[in-house]
């Protein structure tokens, strides 16, 4: 079991949320400071989260292909994009096409037995009773919250009357789990809020919506039956209630595949959809290779936090993973297998944590080279939470000199930047570190030489200077920023929101914490699962803006162009133009 | 309601009562009027709009004509052009203006080529592109209101925008763009058999309680938030839409034949010969679903802006090859780039040509299409937004001259679009904003 040691303040907070309300407002180091909270949001329901929420409801076979529409990546994640996008007839489409999928397979003969948990009177009719035992219980399951009965009764007559008129019972279930499955309340997640009866004047989130944010969080789906009832019995809305299901839901197997879709969004591995390598250049790296070195980085991760309960910040030099037959032959280690077998570098070995993971090295470069700028750049967006900006617009590419066909490795080839200050001011933030990883090529493999020159390996990461790989993710490791930007993209992902619009004090109070915890991860979210700011919402505040005379269909519905506040530091949000 | 007019569609309809008969209807251009420029029930051939669109432009030393007009030369790596030239404009020497907006590299010019006004950061997305304003002219018929594809294999790869939010995904799969297009719910306008599918009746009723959802949750909502419930809406209008499409018997079109089906796919990739099979597959299948009448609006992309297509064993993608190549001194120019562009017009000389392929009338199919092709830069080494070129292709109907080089003079690539919306009927007297905004379309063109 683990062991937690935590500071007698946090003891205070539940004592006040229990009724000792003269402790509120009094601040102190330990507590969490007075914040907004968050806004309440309307997002759309992830692929990943439909994916898995019908999954759980209706059972491992129930896996439809579904390709949703991609969504604007906000402050270095997607979570926070589905905030802002929209919705197209084509995601429209998508989703019928998705539901219809579902619905075939829960009334496939072959499954229909076990996932439908009635028989009806005759399968050519309608069967009233046995549809309302269905729709009565999955319905809840994939709304988040009860079903209104005006709307189940609605279903409920759907079901019958295309039961009746096609003369199958199954075929008209499954025509009402479509519609189903197109409600905005399956689709979206809207945000309901509530007064505090606690805190006179302000708002929380209702005790489903609460349910939600936190099974989105911590399991990448909808909460359970075990969660729902908590939230209808008002057990959610007690700091004792709250942290049993928040524990009950650490503990649960299904926080691993929460914890792969925070950190396959924080690392923007959904641009492995898209990686290929060069197959002339590099001939090992085949699309297994893409999916396993995903696969490789995500075990690595979820082994070391969860599993091992390992600091986070030790991810970067460990020397302890995975190794599947597709990767070895890139690590030039021997195929183990068939499978996944645990692994270890030895210690002399230029591999130590996630940077010189295939994963990082593959993703941050070129088809057929690799980018000493990209991986740089990459390290600083998604390790340390920092903006590199992009290359300076009006640049004029012919003051760089005429690129000389001679040069052989890329710390010649970008020392060009380094000439020309326009250049020099980005690549400084990028090149130092990026340079070090040159040890390994487009494709993530070991390399001593370039185009038969060394390569010098040496770099610096924010004046820490290091001469190899191993000492770079060191460096990485024992930045203050390490666990900060850790923190920060923790919290945005798990309110929804970018965490430009998050209370900076949350920010440091729960960094406070996390290094209180010993940096181990499943604590931090724990720690944020149960703050006030996680579940204190307001709303945002809207302004209206008249746009420029500009041309817009006849059919637009209103021609105010509505913006969030505030919207500079949400970058997708609708502007004026 | 819709009004009730006494279509071939309505009568075949009444005297077939909707249950299954095979009868033997001949499909040529009986189906036509006696000249053929119309269709049998005197509704005129539509005119459909497309984009083609490709990244880092042309290599301007070996692709711009001497001379403008009718009888242009044809510069080197113009040309695959010079096969279809009879078809196409060549429009060059446009600009693209900031107005004091930054030059975002790869970003502004095709934005300002497709919307008319100059983005002022890399975050702000385009609102709605030239071609969603045609296509909620034109396109609300068919069963598609607007097709995207990119043969990048890139799902975030599209130059099609409904507003800054809601960008249209594109096809990047052609087995899935053909399920999409041509699969279980594709009704052959030309099957003798038309069983309306009881299944669907079903599936369309549920759509209403869906919309009784959706207004029940905008009271809640805030006013941005709103406009995404609108968006969710006339989502479900659109599925009604294509539904009731689909219980209706449709018309036979006599230029429609549903290609062989696709069961593989391709491996992912941007390398430049697996881009051009791509590319030839997503065009084989557009232009059967425009000839099909399954959409009256299309886009396709042959690369991304900022093109990051590779070629088989060199290690620099054609982006980084125009920042990184030397220029040839006996050339003038860098061969590796120029090597990538012409890839480009080629597969956009293929585009056009597939067009030509099929009968339409008396014509052929791209007699009855605008297509608008456009880029990113000028020079793509030095991210000019002047000098740019674009081409059109079609006749619009008979509303566009072909087989001209326009020199616009450093005019703003915003004429090209205004003449688009022009010639499909978008009657505007300006498209545009502050120095993009024009009334002045490219005379030279236009009939």
């Amino acid at each position: 079991m683990r062991q937690r040691v935590r500071p007698i303040a946090v003891g205070v907070v539940a004592v006040a949320a229990i009724g000792a309300a003269a402790a509120v407002g009094v601040m102190n180091g330990n507590r969490e400071p007075e914040s907004k909270g968050t806004p309440a949001s309307l997002r759309l329901l992830t692929e990943q989260q439909y994916l898995n929420t019908v999954m759980y409801v209706f059972g491992p076979n129930v896996k439809p292909t579904a390709n949703f529409a991609a969504v604007p990546r906000i402050d270095g994640l997607l979570n926070s994009g589905t905030a802002v996008a929209g919705i197209t007839d084509t995601q429209l489409e998508i989703y019928q096409k998705t539901a219809g999928k579902v619905a075939a397979e829960i009334v496939r003969e072959e499954s229909r037995g076990y996932l439908v948990p009635c028989s009806p009177a005759a399968t050519n009719a309608a069967d009233p009773e046995c549809a309302r035992t269905f729709l009565s219980q999955v319905g809840p399951l994939l709304y988040r919250r009860p079903v209104p009965p005006e709307r189940l009764d609605a279903l409920i007559d759907e079901a019958n009357e295309a039961a009746a008129s096609l003369k199958d019972f199954y075929q008209g279930l499954s025509v009402a789990i479509e519609g189903l499955l197109l409600s905005p309340s399956v689709l979206l997640v809207a945000e309901h809020s509530e007064p505090d009866p606690e805190r006179p004047g302000e708002q929380r989130l209702d005790a489903y919506s609460l349910a939600t944010r936190l099974s989105l969080f911590l399991w990448n789906a909808a909460p359970d039956a075990q969660l729902l009832k908590a939230a209808e019995s008002g057990e959610l809305h007690t700091r004792r209630g709250l942290e049993r299901q928040v524990d009950r839901m650490l503990a649960s197997p299904r926080l691993e595949t929460g914890l792969r879709a925070l950190f396959d969004d924080m690392f923007a591995f959904e641009q492995f959809a898209t990686l290929a390598k060069d197959n002339l250049i590099y001939p090992i790296f085949s699309g297994e290779t893409a999916v396993d070195a995903r696969e490789q980085t995500l075990r690595t991760v979820v082994d070391h936090l969860v599993t091992r309960r390992k600091d986070y910040r030790d991810l970067f030099t460990t020397r302890q993973t995975f190794m599947s037959p597709s990767l070895a032959p890139i690590y030039q280690v021997p195929a183990p297998g068939p499978g996944w077998e645990p692994f270890e570098f030895p210690a002399d070995s230029p591999r130590a944590g996630l940077l010189t993971q295939v994963s990082f090295l593959a993703l941050h470069s070129h088809p057929g080279r690799s980018s000493a700028t990209m991986r740089g750049k990459a390290l600083r967006e998604v390790f340390l939470c920092q903006d590199v900006p992009k290359p300076p617009p009006n640049v004029d590419f012919s003051a760089i000199q005429n690129p000389d066909p001679n040069i052989k490795t890329a710390r010649e080839r970008v020392n060009f930047h380094l000439q020309d200050p326009g250049c020099a001011g980005c690549h400084r933030i990028t090149d130092p570190m990026g340079l070090t990883m040159e040890a390994f090529d487009g494709s993530g493999g070991f390399r001593q030489t370039e185009n038969d020159a060394p390569i010098d390996t040496s770099g610096n990461l924010d004046g820490v200077e290091f001469t190899d790989a191993a000492g770079l993710g060191e460096a990485l490791r024992d930045n203050p920023q390490l666990p900060w930007c850790m923190v920060r993209r923790a919290f945005a992902y798990g309110t929804g929101t970018p965490s430009a619009e998050n209370d900076r004090r949350v920010l440091e109070y729960l960094s406070e914490r996390f290094e209180a915890d010993g940096y181990v991860l499943p604590d931090l979210l724990r720690e944020i699962a149960l703050s006030r700011a996680f579940s204190k919402v307001y709303t945002r505040r809207e302004r209206v803006i008249h746009p420029l005379p500009d041309l817009k269909s006849a059919q637009r519905p209103s021609q105010l162009t509505v913006a969030t506040e505030p919207a500079s530091t949400a970058p997708q949000t609708l502007t004026s133009r | 309601m819709k009004a009730k007019k006494l279509s071939r569609r309505r009568m075949l309809r009444g005297m077939l009562g909707g249950t299954a008969v095979a009868v033997g209807l001949p499909l040529l251009d009986c189906f036509l009027n006696d000249n053929a420029t119309a269709l049998a029930d005197g509704r005129p051939m539509p005119v459909r709009f497309g984009t083609w669109f490709w990244g880092l432009g042309a290599t301007n030393g070996i692709f711009v004509p001497q001379k403008t007009g009718t009888s242009y030369d044809i510069p080197e790596q113009l040309a695959p052009v010079a096969r279809v030239r009879e078809h196409v404009n060549l429009i060059t020497n446009l600009t693209a203006f900031r107005d004091g907006e930054p030059n975002l590299c790869h970003y502004s010019g095709w934005v300002i080529g497709r919307t008319g006004a100059a983005p002022k950061s890399g975050g702000q997305r385009p609102g709605e592109t030239i071609d969603i304003t045609i296509a909620n002219q034109i396109g609300r018929t068919t069963r598609f209101r607007t097709l995207t594809a990119a043969a990048t294999g890139d799902f975030r790869n599209t130059v099609s925008y409904e507003t800054p939010n809601a960008p249209n995904p594109p096809e990047i799969s052609p087995m899935d763009f053909y399920a999409r297009l041509f699969g279980a719910d594709f009704q052959d306008p030309n099957s003798p058999e038309f069983k309306p599918n009881p299944r669907l009746m079903a599936r369309r009723s549920v759509l209403s309680g869906v919309m009784g959802e959706i207004k029940s949750l905008e009271k809640s909502v805030s006013a941005s938030d709103r406009e995404r419930l609108d968006q969710y809406f006339s989502g479900l209008r659109h599925l009604e839409h294509q539904f009731d499409q689909q219980l209706t018997r449709p018309e036979p079109i006599a230029a429609c034949r549903a290609p062989p089906k696709l069961s593989s796919d391709l491996p992912m990739g941007g390398e430049a010969d697996m881009v051009k099979v791509r590319h030839r597959m997503m065009t084989e299948l557009m232009v059967m679903a425009v000839a099909c009448d399954q959409t009256r609006v299309f886009n396709m992309s042959y690369s991304n802006a900022q093109a990051n297509t590779t070629r088989a064993g060199f290690d620099k993608p054609h982006h980084t090859t125009t920042h990184e190549e030397p220029i040839d001194g006996t050339l003038g120019y860098q061969p590796h780039c120029a090597w990538f562009a012409h890839r480009a017009i080629e597969e956009w000389a293929y585009f056009v040509e597939a067009f030509t392929k099929i009968r339409e009338g008396d014509g052929t199919l791209l007699d009855n299409v605008l297509i608008y092709a456009n880029t990113d830069h000028g020079d793509a080494r030095i991210h000019s937004l002047d000098k740019m070129v674009a081409f059109t292709a079609g006749r619009g109907g008979g509303r566009v001259k072909t087989g001209l080089h326009v020199d616009a003079e450093a005019t703003g690539v915003s004429r090209v679009g205004y003449t688009m919306l022009r010639t499909m009927g978008v009657e505007v007297p300006t498209w545009g904003s502050k120095s993009n905004m024009t009334s002045s379309p490219l005379s030279e063109i236009l009939v």
